[in-house]
C-alpha cells in the first residue's frame, strides 16, 4: 500500500522542522519557520495606532505583507495575503487592541513546496513572538492526493507538481490534555474545526474526508513541536527575571 | 403545498446585536422573504420575545436558489456582448456579472506547441459598490481571478489543445474578461458562472492561412473568394466542454448554514465557505479562507450537499439558456 516517496519518507511523515523566535531586531515579533527546504521568514510590526480603510475600527485590523523570493507581487501572493489575513483573524483577540494595525511581513526565502502552510505556521509563531494575544494557534499542514488516489503528507515542489490533488489545511492546535486518550471525547468536536481549506485540483468528495483526516492525525506531532519551540523562550525569560 | 415545503426550509438563525440593524433593514425591505401570509406561522411572538441584544434572523437557503420566484433568483442571457466572440450575463439574486470571451492568433509557447492559452481578467469598476473607490482597485479582484483561473484550468473544462490552430505555429488565445456590474455578495459564484455560460457561447470563427503564412480570418463576405485557401477550421464551431464547474459560496454562523449570502450578510456573517462541483459531482475546489468562525465537518458535508443541488440546477438553467439562444 506504501508508496516509495523519492526523499524515503512514509506517506504521512512530515519533513523536519525548524522554528527560530527573534530572529529579527527590530521587529516587535519576528519567526523563521522551515518546512524541510521551504523557508519563510514573518516579522511583526504593531499595533499600531488607527485601522486600515473599511475596517472595523472596533476591532484590530491584521494587515499581511506577503513577499515572495523573487520579482514583483502577482494575483497568486495577493491570494495568499487574503487567506493568511483571514486565517489570522481567527486565532487572534481582535477586541484587545480595538483601532490599532498589526503588520505581519511574510518574506519567502526558499519555496519547496507547502508555501502557504509553512507561512502560516511562521506568522503564528511571529505572533507569539511579538507577544500578540492569541486564542489558539493555528497549525497548518498540507496534504496531496497522488493518481492512485493516496494521500501523501507536507510533499515538497516535485512531489506537489506530479499529484493530482492538493490540499492546505488549517488547524486549530491539539489540546495538551492531562487525561488519557480514552477519556478525551468532549475536546475532540472543537478541535476537528477547520480555520482554512484550500484545494487545488479535481478529487471525489471522499477523497477530500480522507485528506482531512489524514491532516488532523498530523497536527498531533506539528503543535507539539510548536509548543515546545514557543514555551522555551517563555521559560528561559522567566529564569532570567529571577 | 409549495408554501408548506418552503415552511420546512424556514432556519432560525441567531447572531449578536451586531445584526440589529441589518436585521431591520432586511424586513423593512423584505428582502429575506419574509412572506406575508407566512409571517403568522412562524410565531412572530418569538421575535418580539428576544432581548434588545439578540435578535434572530430568519432566511431560508432556497430562497436564494430561485425555489422561490422572489427577487432572488438567477437567470444567464448568453450572447450578451455582440462584439465578443463568446458572452453571457448571469445575475444571482442582484449580483450581476457580465462575461465575454475574445480570441486571439498568438504563437503558443515552446514547451506546448499544440495548445491554445487562456487568459482570465476579473474587474470590480466603483459601479459595483460603494466599497469600491475609483482609482484604488478593489482588494478582492486579484484573489477572485486567481481563484477563476486555478478552477477553470484545473477544472479540465477547457481542453486546451481544441484552442490549437497549426501545431507550433498558431494557436488561440482566449481573453476571459468578467465584470462585476453590481456586487451583492457571493461573488465568486456568479463570476464562475457567467465564464461557464461564455464558454458554452463561445464560437471559434473561420480561419484560414495565407501565402505569408499568417492567420486570417474569413468572414461571410468574402468566404467566396477565400474558399480556395483551406480554411483551418472549416466552419464556425464550438469548444468541446466536458464537464462544467458549478459553484455555491455558504455564510457559517454556529450551527448554521446560510446559502449565497447578499452582501449586507456578507458584512455579519464573516466565516464563509466555497464548494465548487463539477457536473460529474467531483470536488473541483473547497475554499475557507479562515474567518473568525470554524468549519465542522458536518457543516462541510451539508455545504456539499446543497452544492450538488446547486449545480443541479444551474446546469438545467444553463441547458436552457443555451437552448433558447439556439432557437433565436
Amino acid at each position: 500500500m506504501d508508496e516509495k516517496r523519492e526523499d524515503g519518507r512514509s506517506a504521512t511523515q512530515l519533513r523536519p522542522l525548524s522554528c527560530t523566535r527573534s530572529v529579527l531586531n527590530r521587529a516587535h515579533g519576528s519567526a523563521s519557520f522551515s518546512q524541510g527546504e521551504t523557508k519563510i521568514l514573518a516579522a511583526v510590526y504593531g499595533p499600531r495606532a488607527g485601522t486600515k480603510k473599511n475596517e472595523n475600527p472596533e476591532k484590530a485590523c491584521i494587515e499581511v505583507i506577503w513577499k515572495p523570493k523573487s520579482g514583483q507581487i502577482g494575483k497568486a501572493e495577493k491570494e495568499y495575503e487574503m487567506i493568511l489575513k483571514r486565517t489570522l483573524q481567527n486565532i487572534c483577540l481582535l477586541n484587545v487592541h480595538p483601532n490599532t494595525t498589526t503588520s505581519i511581513i511574510i518574506q519567502v526565502v526558499n519555496d519547496d513546496g507547502s508555501l502557504l502552510p509553512c507561512a502560516i505556521n511562521a506568522a503564528c509563531s511571529a505572533l507569539v513572538d511579538a507577544g500578540f494575544p492569541l486564542k489558539y494557534l493555528a497549525v497548518a499542514v498540507s496534504c496531496s492526493l497522488s493518481k492512485h488516489e493516496y494521500c501523501i503528507m507536507d510533499p515538497n515542489k516535485l512531489e506537489e507538481e506530479k499529484m493530482k490533488a492538493l490540499v492546505y489545511l488549517v488547524f486549530r492546535n491539539s489540546i495538551l490534555s492531562v487525561l488519557d486518550e480514552g477519556s478525551k471525547q468532549e475536546g475532540e468536536s472543537i478541535e476537528n474545526g477547520i480555520i482554512t481549506s484550500v484545494t487545488h485540483g479535481v478529487m471525489t468528495v471522499n477523497n477530500y474526508f480522507q485528506c482531512l483526516e489524514q491532516g488532523l492525525a498530523a497536527i498531533k506531532p506539528l503543535s507539539n513541536f510548536l509548543r515546545k519551540k514557543l514555551q522555551w523562550k517563555a521559560q528561559s525569560d522567566v529564569s532570567i527575571a529571577g | 403545498m409549495a408554501q408548506m415545503i418552503c415552511l420546512q426550509r424556514w432556519k432560525w438563525m441567531h447572531l449578536d446585536a451586531f445584526s440589529h440593524y441589518a436585521f431591520m433593514s432586511a424586513t423593512c425591505s423584505n428582502q429575506y422573504g419574509l412572506m406575508d401570509g407566512l409571517l403568522e406561522e412562524l410565531e412572530i411572538q418569538q421575535l418580539h420575545s428576544v432581548s434588545q441584544s439578540t435578535i434572530y434572523l430568519l432566511r431560508t437557503w432556497s430562497l436564494s436558489l430561485y425555489t422561490i420566484p422572489r427577487q432572488i433568483k438567477c437567470f444567464i442571457i448568453v450572447g450578451a456582448v455582440a462584439s465578443a466572440n463568446g458572452s453571457a450575463l448571469a445575475k444571482i439574486g442582484c449580483t450581476t456579472m457580465l462575461a465575454a470571451v475574445k480570441l486571439e492568433v498568438m504563437t503558443p509557447k515552446l514547451e506546448s506547441p499544440d495548445e491554445g492559452c487562456i487568459a482570465i481578467d476579473f474587474h470590480m469598476p466603483p459601479i459595483c459598490s460603494p466599497l469600491v473607490r475609483p482609482g484604488r482597485p478593489a482588494e478582492a479582484a486579484p484573489v477572485i481571478t486567481k481563484q477563476l483561473t486555478d478552477i477553470i484550468l484545473s477544472s479540465g473544462m477547457i481542453d486546451l489543445k481544441e484552442l490549437s490552430l497549426v501545431s507550433g505555429k498558431a494557436a488561440w488565445l482566449a481573453y476571459l474578461d468578467i465584470y462585476c456590474l453590481d456586487a451583492d455578495g457571493s461573488l465568486f459564484d456568479a463570476a464562475l458562472l457567467s465564464a461557464v455560460a461564455a464558454f458554452s457561447h463561445l464560437q471559434i470563427p473561420v480561419v484560414s492561412l495565407n501565402d505569408n503564412g499568417r492567420i486570417v480570418l474569413i468572414s461571410e463576405e468574402n468566404s467566396g473568394a477565400m474558399w480556395e485557401k483551406e480554411p483551418v477550421n472549416k466552419e464556425k464551431r464550438k469548444l468541446k466542454l466536458d464537464t462544467l464547474p458549478f459553484s455555491l459560496t455558504c455564510a457559517l454562523h454556529k450551527n448554521y448554514i446560510l446559502a449565497d449570502p447578499s452582501a449586507e450578510e456578507e458584512s455579519i456573517m464573516e466565516t464563509y465557505l466555497t464548494v465548487v462541483l463539477d457536473s460529474s459531482l467531483q470536488l473541483v475546489s473547497l475554499n475557507k479562507p479562515g474567518g473568525p468562525g470554524l468549519a465542522q465537518t458536518s457543516a462541510i458535508q451539508d455545504c456539499v450537499a446543497l452544492t450538488i443541488k446547486r449545480v443541479k440546477e444551474l446546469q438545467k438553467m444553463l441547458n436552457e439558456a443555451i437552448s433558447d439562444m439556439e432557437v433565436d
